[in-house]
């Protein structure tokens, strides 16, 4: 059973931190448990809980950001620190609608020293690249990255991460892989109200305070010394 | 650290100077400044102190205090208006980004003002002064775009606590041997112009700021703990160089594609040529130099920029040329007044006036031409109003 409150997310909590419409959407849904397997959800439809994600992409994030983001003394498992959630209310947002990018043709594949120049939004280009690289997984391994043994992801994203996977249809794995590690990278260490970073783990993890610091004083007092930081959020100030 | 290893080098290092107020500061206009807190969040932020020397504290509050000052927001300019004769301008052309609607704002003198990139379309799009073409080389408007050249060593300091996160915009120590010197000799190393160096952080923000070891994983366990082991004890030394104009490096009016107004974009053509390159080697040797000598438990080297240049990592924000300032018509767009050399009732402010790109950030010079050419409206050309020179 996939429930946003067993895996210690309570639904208090997620209202309170809701801020992006999808969001609010998501957590009106989060009791709606679904028990069904992902292939009997049709594309294209949100799964329960989230905004943007599909059951088969849902599966596929979670299993991503919990081998990128493993639990061990560091930090929790990234669908613990809110990863996934983080990512879904990107794709679902203006970021992922692609609300600051030029989405005007003509197209051209361009070179990469231009950067993003695909007609598609960022949640258009996360759709697609997780069912190519799905795709790439059933060829290789006959089932879906989620369902891989962890050496069979890492072999997966090692793939992804040099461009030695390609895709069959043209989707250009680099710009795929940069957009996906970005969000995960801003899903651990962004401000928790975006949905991850949940409890801050990710600022602890390396020692970084958070917002709103005067550190006028600090400065001369902790040259050279650790900092015992006092975690602050935007919602521990409001 | 730098300054000491700067120094036993022979260079002279200083404290970078910065813009910032270090105790709560009324300036000669009454704006009033508060004491920097060393926040971290100083470049790309807005300051919550008031402690950041900007427009929004200095010009803007005291311009509005006058009677006769109106700030109209969401307008958009699409065009500066000529009058027949194409000598003199006659207002400009906006729309109201709210409702769509278009109007005429007629001017005795337009002053462009918007950022330096900004200004060249402008000129472009409303046809005052000829567009540069790059095959004939002749034509101003577009011309000299320049950018910024660098390179970075990333030193990595077991034990070291730097706290990159308490920072203003300029918490580093900077040496300007290879730039301000002249008896510093370029020929053999075969470029003109310098570079600045400095050391150290100016902010923590641990989205962009995660320096770790060349060969760390990009996830997993081991990445988390080279994250958590290296992020404060870590520390940057980058260089700052300057960019020579070329002729292949302008602005033109985009053939295909159209912004939202259905007016043509700006397209830049640009790339680093040899002479970066060369100024990039020479500048990655010192750095690597002064870096070694610092004992680091690991370093990431400075490596020169050779590839073509990507819009797609930050490298700079400073951006020149386009509306260069100059001696006469054929090889600028204004003159030494800011003054556009066909419309005498266009003046045109910003970085958008410098032929070439020094090795610092533009800004003060920027600020100090909007004061010589404001003066010398309002005190030649309002009683004699034609060419200042």
């Amino acid at each position: 059973m996939k429930d946003i409150e067993k895996e210690g997310f309570g639904r208090r909590d997620f209202l309170k931190s809701a801020v992006a419409g999808g969001a609010v959407a998501a957590a009106a849904t989060a009791a709606v448990v679904t028990t069904q397997p992902a292939q009997a959800q049709p594309a294209g439809t949100a799964a329960s809980g989230y905004a943007y994600l599909n059951l088969d992409e849902a599966a596929f994030v979670e299993a991503m950001v919990d081998h990128m983001v493993p639990a061990d003394q560091y930090s929790p498992k990234g669908t613990d620190m809110g990863l996934a959630i983080f990512i879904d209310r990107a794709l679902a947002g203006g970021w992922g609608k692609g609300e600051r990018l030029y989405m005007q043709g003509p197209w051209k594949p361009g070179v990469p020293s231009q950067g993003y120049q695909l007609p598609l939004t960022p949640a258009e280009l996360y759709r697609a690249g997780i069912a190519a690289t799905n795709a790439h997984c059933a060829k290789t391994y006959g089932k879906t990255f989620d369902r891989l043994d962890a050496k069979q992801k890492q072999e997966v994203l090692i793939g992804l991460s040099s461009a030695k996977i390609t895709f069959s249809d043209g989707l250009p794995v680099r710009v795929f892989w940069s957009t996906v590690y970005q969000t995960v990278i801003e899903g651990m260490f962004a401000d928790p109200i975006y949905g991850g970073n949940r409890d801050k783990a990710g600022w602890k993890m390396i020692g970084f305070p958070g917002v709103i610091a005067t550190h006028a004083q600090d400065i001369i007092k902790y040259r050279d010394k650790k900092f015992p930081a006092d975690y602050t959020s935007i919602s521990d100030m409001s | 650290m730098f300054a000491e290893a700067a120094k036993n080098h022979g260079y002279h290092p200083f404290p970078r100077p910065v813009a910032n107020a270090s105790r709560a500061y009324t300036n000669p206009d009454g704006s009033k400044f508060g004491a920097c807190e060393y926040c971290g969040f100083c470049e790309r932020f807005g300051c919550e102190a008031n402690a950041k020397g900007s427009p929004l504290i200095t010009v803007i509050p005291i311009a509005m205090r006058n009677p006769n000052f109106e700030l109209r927001t969401n307008a958009w300019v699409t065009k500066v208006l000529k009058d027949s004769s194409g000598k003199k301008v006659t207002g400009v052309t906006y729309t109201n980004t709210l409702n769509g609607e278009e109007f005429e704002q007629p001017a005795g003198m337009v002053v462009l003002t918007a950022y330096a990139i900004n200004n060249t379309h402008l000129m472009l799009l409303s046809g005052i002064g000829k567009p540069y073409d790059p095959v004939s080389q002749t034509g101003v408007v577009g011309r000299n775009y320049c950018y910024q050249t660098g390179a970075a060593a990333q030193l990595f300091f077991d034990g070291k606590h730097f706290n990159p996160f308490m920072s203003t915009g300029g918490l580093n120590v900077g040496i300007d041997d290879f730039h301000y010197d002249w008896n510093f000799d370029r020929a053999p190393h075969g470029f003109v112009g310098g570079y600045n160096l400095a050391g150290g952080m100016t902010h923590g923000r641990p989205i962009s700021y995660r320096p770790l070891p060349a060969g760390t994983p990009q996830w997993g366990s081991e990445w988390k703990a080279a994250s958590a082991k290296w992020y404060n004890s870590a520390m940057i030394i980058s260089s700052s160089g300057s960019v020579m104009a070329n002729r292949y490096n302008y602005f033109e009016l985009d053939p295909n594609y159209r912004n939202a107004f259905g007016l043509p974009l700006m397209r830049m053509t640009f790339d680093y040529k040899p002479n970066e390159h060369k100024m990039g080697q020479h500048a990655a040797g010192v750095i690597n130099k002064i870096a070694k000598s610092m004992n680091p438990t690991m370093m990431n080297p400075a490596v020169a920029r050779t590839e073509p240049w990507s819009v797609v990592p930050y490298q700079s924000t400073h951006n020149t040329g386009g509306t260069i300032m100059g001696t006469n018509p054929g090889n600028s767009v204004v003159n030494k007044y800011l003054q556009s050399w066909d419309c005498h009732n266009l003046f045109v402010m910003g970085a958008g006036v410098f032929p070439h790109n020094s090795a610092y950030n533009p800004t003060g010079p920027v600020g100090a031409l909007a004061y010589w050419a404001a003066d010398a409206i309002k005190n030649r050309y309002l009683k004699n109003p034609g060419s200042l020179v």
